[in-house]
């Protein structure tokens, strides 16, 4: 399973209507975080477990998530998070 | 002293504060860099940007004391505000430019 897949997995407890995640880790070659191996992503997720709640509560969901993979093999996560009434 | 005790005072002694990777002048990391693009967009003085690079025990340390695993972080008037998506956010907003234009 690759990390992708993983952060997918793990990001189904949020129920998402609308999941993308790009790996832009191409575009930090060269870079100190990726030469150590972490991966750069970008996430666009949808999910009713949002509404209601303010952009850190929302990013906090995710990092919660996906657990230790932030501490560990993730080297940057930019996230776009939003509920459905908001697209 | 504990690095908390240090953070919590960097963070409450200081109106605006970056943790970011590298200096405003020397940003070493793009995410860090947007940060401090948004913060001179906004007009912002007196911004105390720690560089996290400089001391691991400040880089470890201010992913627990916000409970927050990623570097950039602001602080404003000692509360955490977010990371860099959450500072793009609010600059589109306006929301961030008015909550430091509140401190002048």
């Amino acid at each position: 399973m690759t990390l992708a897949d993983e952060i997918q997995r793990r990001l189904a407890v949020l129920a998402p209507e609308q999941l993308e995640l790009i790996d832009d880790s191409a575009l930090h070659a060269g870079h100190a975080g990726a030469r150590a191996g972490g991966k750069h992503f970008r996430l666009t997720i949808v999910a009713a477990a949002f509404a209601g709640k303010n952009t850190v509560a929302r990013h906090r969901m995710i990092y919660d998530a996906l657990g230790e993979l932030m501490h560990r093999d993730i080297h940057a996560l930019a996230i776009q998070a939003r509920s459905p009434e908001e697209l | 002293m504990d690095v908390q005790k240090i953070i919590h005072e960097q963070v409450t002694s200081n109106p605006v504060v970056l943790y970011m990777k590298g200096t405003p002048q020397m940003p070493r990391c793009g995410f860090s860099s947007t940060a401090v693009q948004i913060l001179q967009a906004c007009g912002a003085r007196e911004v105390l940007a720690v560089d996290v690079l400089a001391d691991e025990n400040i880089r470890q340390g201010i992913k627990q004391y916000a409970n927050w695993p990623t570097i950039p972080q602001l602080y404003i008037k000692g509360e955490f505000i977010g990371g860099s998506d959450i500072m793009r956010e609010m600059y589109e907003s306006g929301e961030l430019r008015q909550m430091l234009a509140e401190m002048a």
